[in-house]
């Protein structure tokens, strides 16, 4: 099961996507759990389900509406343009931007539970000996969270790994730039070149399955994945 | 609750009843480039014998990985000729059975008017960002598309612009969708109820790429079936032909 240079730039591509995404997510999604862990606003429920969209629709419906709000008609596709970055569908910034939302709701619901599962008690005692509200969250609230980063670390990589209609819409098939694994297993399922695919596929469900075991191992799964005790 | 289930177990019974009563029913699996006609051809058929065409549209590939994997099709019009060749070959279609219904033509077509000029010498002036194209190896049109550029001697210098659809329908989206500015497609995608649908385009001259023969073939599951063998048989008849030709297809 010989694998192609495009293959190998398939896998590298994916790899680097995935990283990416998962850095990115981990910046964007922090902020965002901490707040609806904590906040009481009547926009709490609204921000929620928003986060929670891409766990409920089809990729095929993210990736229709990224490809019109990102195409020139669209004020995104508009907004890029204007500042000289040019259209994002068929750019490799194009998938990362897209997989940051599909992949959002893996990554900030973890964080969010581990944040609320602490509850308010430790972050009082650090404020009655005198922690700033930015020590309490770096010294106290990370700390006691390191589960759910973990967790949402894994499944935000894994899930943008796993990747394939939202790109399929948006990517353009271009390899070294938009060709990630997910969609190289399926041009080779569709040229009926079974043991090309096979390679892929294979590689990917054992990469998956490692990923899993090493999180349920881990036991960073406990409190958030509802596995293991 | 119950009740409600009852009625619905009753209806789907009868719904049962009365489709076995009536006359067969032929599953056809159809390249997604013929759907389009393929349904006005079904309705046609079903007044000219009474039996009813059910069409699954997709892409030849996808067919073939499901009729070897037993898939209840009974007949395949497929998007080449090669497909079907195979399928005889390895005993899944019967033999002697495969003909041409349709022979595509490949169109470089953008919905704004006056972009692509009918001798295709947009393509030499280069005033486009992205050409979409379907995955030449999974479709004969996206091969076609790629053997026009070689002919053209554009093949290296527009690789950077190219991007690949899975298929010519996704290649028509991202045109129509205006993130490629012109696409290479199927001439039949810019017929809509036999008429041409709003853009510009250029038929590209058959010399620049190997002939797209679509060919039909009968599956061993339609084997012995004379509907089946009615629908393939009017799939050749005079009313079906004229409908395949008002979609820009040759015969």
């Amino acid at each position: 099961m010989a694998l192609t240079p495009d293959d190998w730039s398939a896998v590298w591509l994916t790899l680097k996507l995935a990283s990416l995404v998962t850095l990115l997510l981990l910046i964007v999604g922090t902020p965002i759990a901490w707040w609806l862990a904590r906040t009481r606003s009547r926009l709490r429920n609204v921000i929620g389900a928003v986060v929670a969209l891409p766990i409920v629709l089809p990729p095929t419906v993210l990736g229709f509406y990224l490809l019109i709000v990102m195409g020139p008609q669209g004020p995104v596709g508009q907004l890029t343009e204007s500042l000289g970055l040019g259209r994002l569908p068929f750019t490799f910034a194009g998938l990362v931007v897209a997989s940051v939302f599909y992949s959002l709701p893996f990554v900030v619901q973890p964080i969010q539970n581990a944040f609320m599962a602490m509850g308010e008690r430790p972050l009082e005692v650090a404020a009655t000996l005198r922690a700033s509200p930015w020590e309490r969250f770096v010294h106290v609230a990370l700390p006691l969270a390191r589960p759910g980063f973990i967790t949402a670390a894994v499944l935000g990589f894994a899930h943008t790994v796993g990747e394939f209609g939202v790109v399929l819409m948006i990517g353009g098939n271009i390899p070294g730039k938009t060709q990630v694994l997910s969609v190289q297993i399926y041009n080779h399922v569709e040229a009926i070149e079974y043991a090309q695919a096979h390679g892929l596929a294979a590689g990917l469900v054992a990469f998956s399955f490692v990923v899993l075991l090493a999180l349920y191992t881990l036991g960073g799964a406990r409190n958030t994945l509802g596995t293991g005790q | 609750m119950k009740a409600a289930f009852r009625k619905l177990a009753v209806f789907v019974a009868l719904a049962g009843a009365s489709l076995s009563a009536r006359a067969e029913e032929v599953s056809v699996a159809v390249a997604a480039n013929f759907s389009a006609p393929m349904q006005k051809i079904a309705v046609e058929f079903e007044k000219a014998t009474g039996h009813k065409a059910q069409l699954v549209s997709g892409s030849t590939g996808k067919f073939y990985a499901q009729i070897k994997s037993g898939a209840p099709f009974q007949l395949l019009l497929a998007a080449d000729d090669e497909t079907p060749a195979k399928l005889v070959k390895e005993g899944d279609g019967v033999p002697g059975s495969q003909f041409t219904y349709a022979v595509g033509k490949l169109v470089l077509w953008s919905p704004t008017p006056g972009f692509v000029d009918d001798k295709g010498e947009v393509l030499k002036a280069g005033k486009f960002a992205h050409l979409a194209l379907a995955n030449p190896k999974l479709a004969p049109y996206g091969f076609a598309a790629t053997e026009t550029l070689k002919a053209l001697g554009l093949a290296d210098a527009l690789q950077p612009r190219l991007v690949i659809g899975e298929s010519i329908t996704q290649a028509q989206q991202f045109v129509v969708s205006g993130n490629a500015e012109l696409g290479f497609i199927a001439f039949s995608q810019i017929h809509k109820d036999g008429k041409l649908i709003d853009g510009s385009y250029w038929l590209v001259p058959a010399k620049h790429y190997t002939p797209i023969r679509q060919d039909a073939v009968v599956l061993a599951k339609g084997k012995g079936s004379a509907a089946v063998e009615a629908l393939a048989g009017f799939l050749k008849s005079d009313k079906a032909r004229a409908i395949i030709k008002s979609y820009g297809y040759e015969l």
